[in-house]
């Protein structure tokens, strides 16, 4: 039988104190689209939930010297908002492409990282575009970079004690174009067999003064292609180059044999979506 | 198991639920109000069947805890037809366009299609697609539902 006590305070403070009071009898519930399914497949079973939903100024996007998400932001927020779409567009693609309307509606952007699955359809976005994830506890703030962040399916830096608030992304990310392939067998309902994000800057006409490559479920956790980003870098944009990057970027990767897809699968289809995606990213930079 | 007490507004009318902490909002529509229009079918959030709209918004009730629901409006099939029982122009377009067929997904479908057609009127074929991309429906092949929902979207106008 389920059971649990639920809390919903309406500040951290609170939610300090109570994570204090049970500690790790607690679990934290967001958007609860992930724990409360965990609680259901007896993989968690706490005594209480605390519930972020309380903390209405959490929920947030905003631009100045860089963009600011609140970790309760709705993926539907993410969705509708103009500002994601035209300057985070990698971001836009993975929120949009998370569950159906109805996930989107409640499960947050902070669940999805915290959750951790190495499938998770912002992390990719969130990698490739420089974030860096600011946690808070009763000791004050820390800020951890997102490549940082993943210590493994279903495992992060952040303490029991700690609250995720906020994603920032840096300022200089404006200038850079980004595109998110989520690859699945379904248009919804469903989880990558791969995840290729890719943000692209360009100096002068073609020439890449900048790169940055996110690949999910292609490693125990989201992972940068750091060598095919430097590869790039100088380079004009031309099948050969992206190829290569491609290339490059499976060689950093260490998929596994899963349900979803073969270990060759994987490899294969980083080679076919890197490239398209940076080709995608490389358009978008034309709108900004 | 420590019982909550919450006050929320179901289908216009203010009540109260005074039901276990651990409850989904499924599960006190179905038991606590006796409401059987939302349903369980995967009790993931997969499969839609027990969608409703909770501030204008469709989501899950299987997964949506009820203590969430607390001050927020919650809209279930039961409360989309009129009170003197004139059906919503979406319960007329899918009867008149055998939108339903089994009928264990229509009340999800429904919904979704509401909080859909509430927020975009005139929706395209692909956005009818994306609103109910969270509705299985394992007869109809989904056809005659989007063909019903935009005849229902050409009725409100």
């Amino acid at each position: 039988m389920i059971d649990y006590d639920y809390k919903k305070p309406d500040s951290l403070k609170d939610v300090f104190g109570l994570l204090k009071e049970y500690g790790p009898k607690a679990t934290l519930i967001a958007g609860g689209t992930d724990v409360m399914l965990d609680i259901r497949n007896k993989k968690l079973s706490p005594d209480v939930l605390i519930s972020l939903r309380g903390l209405k100024d959490l929920s947030y996007i905003k631009k100045n010297s860089g963009y600011h998400i609140g970790a309760m932001t709705t993926h539907r927020m993410l969705e509708r908002s103009d500002v994601v779409m035209t300057d985070l567009s990698a971001l836009h693609d993975g929120s949009k492409k998370i569950g159906s309307v109805q996930i989107r509606n409640v499960a947050t952007i902070g669940g999805n990282i915290c959750n951790a699955a190495p499938s998770a359809d912002t992390a990719g976005p969130l990698l490739a575009l420089d974030t860096t994830v600011v946690l808070e506890g009763l000791g004050g703030e820390r800020k951890v970079p997102i490549a940082e962040f993943f210590t493994g399916p279903s495992k992060t830096v952040r303490k029991t004690e700690e609250v995720l608030v906020e994603f920032e992304i840096p300022g200089k990310m404006e200038g850079f174009g980004s595109a998110y392939w989520k690859h699945s067998r379904r248009k919804a309902m469903d989880l990558p067999i791969l995840g290729v994000a890719v943000a692209i800057k360009f100096s002068e006409k073609d020439i890449i003064s900048d790169a940055r490559i996110a690949l999910t479920v292609a490693a125990p956790t989201p992972i940068r292609a750091y060598s095919a980003e430097d590869f790039l870098k100088g380079k004009n944009v031309n099948d050969e180059v992206l190829k290569e990057a491609g290339k490059i970027a499976s060689s950093e990767a260490s998929p596994r044999d899963s349900l979803r897809g073969k270990k060759w699968y994987r490899e294969e289809m980083i080679e076919v979506f890197v490239p398209r995606m940076a080709r995608l990213a490389a358009e978008r930079t034309q709108n900004r | 198991m420590k019982k909550v007490s919450v006050p929320f507004i179901l289908n216009g009318e203010t009540v109260t639920a005074e039901v276990p902490a651990a409850w989904t909002l499924l599960k006190t529509l179905r038991e606590y109000f006796e409401l059987n229009g939302p349903k369980e079918g995967c009790g993931a959030g997969e499969c839609g069947a027990c969608t409703v709209i909770v501030d204008g918004d469709a989501v899950n009730s299987c997964i949506y805890p009820i203590i969430e629901v607390e001050g927020k409006s919650v809209t279930t099939i039961e409360g989309v037809a009129d009170k003197d029982g004139t059906l919503h122009p979406l319960q007329k377009a899918f009867l008149e366009n055998n939108g339903v067929q089994c009928g264990f997904c229509t009340s999800g479908m429904i919904m979704s299609a509401k909080a859909l057609l509430d927020q975009n009127s005139d929706p395209t074929e692909d956005e009818i697609r994306t609103g109910i991309s969270g509705n299985l429906c394992r007869c109809t092949g989904y056809v005659q539902i989007v063909e019903a929902i935009e005849k229902a979207s050409k009725m409100i106008k």
